[in-house]
């Protein structure tokens, strides 16, 4: 199917018509630091309730902020990785609310002025095609602490040991038009960060969570909005506030899509609310907060100045910037001539590509990306491992390549070695070796084997003169002879010689 | 400009402080002389000047990434009216 004129539209048939839907998202990014944005207490996950607290993070009263120089460099790293712009000035504002997990009453956040400013992403659907997603924004701000609601039917336990971690802030523009494509968006940042080292990305341990933004609106609608920038060719959007994985952000925007579309068209109206998703009933309901809760009364933090930024700062964060995963599967296609399919498995994580790139050590890569994508990528699916937790090492892999490149073996014995490698480890060299796996490739050896067979099996050999097909019955001979070490080519080429002259 | 008594109501519920009820009209009255005042500034012409948040014209301080602070359970839960298992433990509040 030719990707570019291919129909992404997703609609969704209502009474009146078919629907469409818009949907931008706000994803929180934990900054990878060792200590706080403002406090010098470690960011380490999992520690006992309340230690990795200080003063400051508890909000005692006297207590100032001090910003850590590594959060604004991680928030820059980012930007540059989004293609945005990085401002040169910006500011930090106190976002005023009360929750029990917010000690201070408010929390230091970036409102009119955020370090990094317009950008724009390449991301990638499943089947390899690929769209682009505006950014409008990233901004640093503290992070909340951890309330837990199950541990006593009438009172909440607060754990401030989150509270004060730097958080980034990415707002997406409106410009993503199906659950598919949210969730490929937030998998494409999360790639981002994870090889810039900028944030870990595992949602699963809240260091990804997605506000998500979803209106609906008639077929035509939203060109209109992207050719004016006018608002109001869209619907009145829901917000659907911390979903905290892919699966959960594409049920959310699914269900609340419906909802929306049964609302207008039974004559009823779009309420711009803030609204959770809950992941057991796979439904979204208006948050019960009062409409004031979203009254910030935003100013500029007095106790922080604003954060100026010099050009060599700049600089010397670019020239460190690693290779980026479209950069990355550019490479791998351009200089070692992969396919675009094989590039972007390989590029689209960065534990896979890092082992991909020490399979390939002195090694032919199409070769190695053949055996790390369907060999041992199969093999992990098959048991539910990620890459890290592979039981066959990059360098064993590679070794095994490499002994396939040199004709030591053929494809069929180094899947049993590979069997070998996985269940016991070892050395792929050594186990060839020792089990004498070693392809026969001495054409004399292979020629003998064959005279006997011809002799044994006249009638056979008079058959293939007819039915040159027949003669897979003797390659299928010489094989069993061998224990399947003889070199496949040379038997071809000596059965050919010998069987058809 | 000027608030309302309602504004002033509003402000205090967002402030979690208790609604002024019997010195509402008075405190409505104190407010918009004080917005009065500050409204004065709007005489000053401040034409082609960028607008600023502080008068300190030294750059933000900035601090390196190293852990030094925190583990001062016992500190930070001192004052807590309740606290257990490391926890502060505060009425039920929630979404």
């Amino acid at each position: 199917m030719p990707l570019d004129t291919a129909d992404y539209t997703y609609r969704i048939p209502g009474q009146t018509g078919d629907w469409e839907i818009v949907v931008g998202l706000e994803v929180h990014a934990q900054v990878r630091s060792k200590s706080k944005l403002f406090s010098g207490a470690s960011t380490e996950f999992g520690a006992a309730p309340n230690s990795h607290v200080s003063l400051v993070d508890a909000a005692m009263p006297g207590m100032l902020p001090v910003i850590n120089e590594e959060c604004v460099a991680q928030a820059v790293r980012t930007g540059l990785g989004l293609n945005a712009k990085i401002n040169r000035f910006s500011r930090f504002d106190r976002k005023n609310y009360f929750y029990p997990d917010l000690p201070q009453g408010y929390q230091i956040s970036q409102f009119e002025f955020p370090i990094v400013g317009e950008g724009e992403i390449e991301c990638e659907r499943d089947d390899g095609s690929r769209f682009t997603v505006g950014i409008e924004r990233l901004h640093l701000e503290q992070d909340a602490g951890k309330s837990i609601h199950d541990l006593d039917p009438n009172a909440t336990y607060v754990d401030l040991n989150r509270s004060g971690v730097a958080l980034m802030e990415i707002v997406s523009r409106p410009h993503l038009r199906s659950p598919g494509d949210a969730a490929a968006y937030v998998r494409t940042l999360r790639t981002i960060v994870r090889y810039l080292d900028t944030c870990g990305g595992d949602m699963e341990k809240g260091q990804m969570r997605a506000d998500v933004n979803v209106s609906v609106c008639k077929p035509g609608a939203y060109e209109k909005f992207r050719e004016s920038g006018d608002f109001s060719h869209l619907g009145t959007r829901c917000e659907i506030k911390n979903v905290n994985s892919l699966r959960f952000i594409q049920q959310a925007i699914e269900y609340e899509a419906q909802r929306q579309i049964d609302l207008l068209e039974d004559g009823g109206k779009v309420i711009q609310q803030t609204r959770l998703f809950d992941a057991n009933t796979g439904v979204t309901r208006a948050m019960r907060s009062k409409e004031e809760a979203h009254d910030y009364r935003y100013f500029p933090d007095p106790d922080l100045l604003p954060l100026k930024l010099e050009e060599a700062f700049i600089e010397t964060l670019k020239a460190g910037l690693p290779e980026l995963p479209a950069e990355k599967r550019e490479r791998f296609v351009s200089r070692l001539g992969l396919s675009e399919y094989d590039a972007s498995v390989l590029a689209a994580d960065k534990d896979r590509a890092d082992y991909f790139e020490k399979v390939i050590e002195g090694r032919d890569a199409k070769l190695a990306a053949n055996w790390v994508n369907n060999e041992l990528f199969g093999r992990l699916n098959k048991e539910g491992l990620s890459i890290t937790e592979s039981p066959v090492g990059p360098q064993q892999l590679g070794k095994l390549v490499k002994l396939i490149e040199e004709d030591v073996i053929s494809g069929k014995i180094a899947k049993e070695v590979f069997e070998i490698l996985w269940d016991e480890g070892g050395d792929p060299e050594a186990i060839v070796e020792k089990k004498g796996l070693k392809q026969i490739t001495d054409t004399g050896a292979i020629e003998k084997v064959v005279d006997d067979l011809i002799a044994q099996n006249p009638e056979q050999a008079a058959q293939v003169r007819d039915k040159p097909k027949a003669m897979g019955w003797f390659v299928g001979q010489v094989m069993k002879a061998t224990g399947g070490k003889a070199n496949p080519q040379a038997v071809n080429e000596i059965l050919q010689k010998k069987l058809l002259g | 400009m000027s608030v309302t008594q309602d504004d002033v109501r509003r402000i205090a519920r967002l402030a979690r402080i208790a609604e002024p009820t019997d010195r509402i009209e008075q405190l409505t009255g104190e407010l918009n002389g004080i917005l009065d005042w500050v409204e004065q500034l709007g005489e000053v012409d401040v034409e082609g000047v960028e607008p600023m948040t502080t008068a300190v014209s030294t750059p933000l301080p900035l601090r390196p990434d190293a852990v030094t602070d925190g583990e001062i359970t016992q500190d930070i839960l001192k004052n807590a009216p309740r606290s257990e298992e490391g926890f502060f433990v505060v009425p039920k509040s929630v979404e």
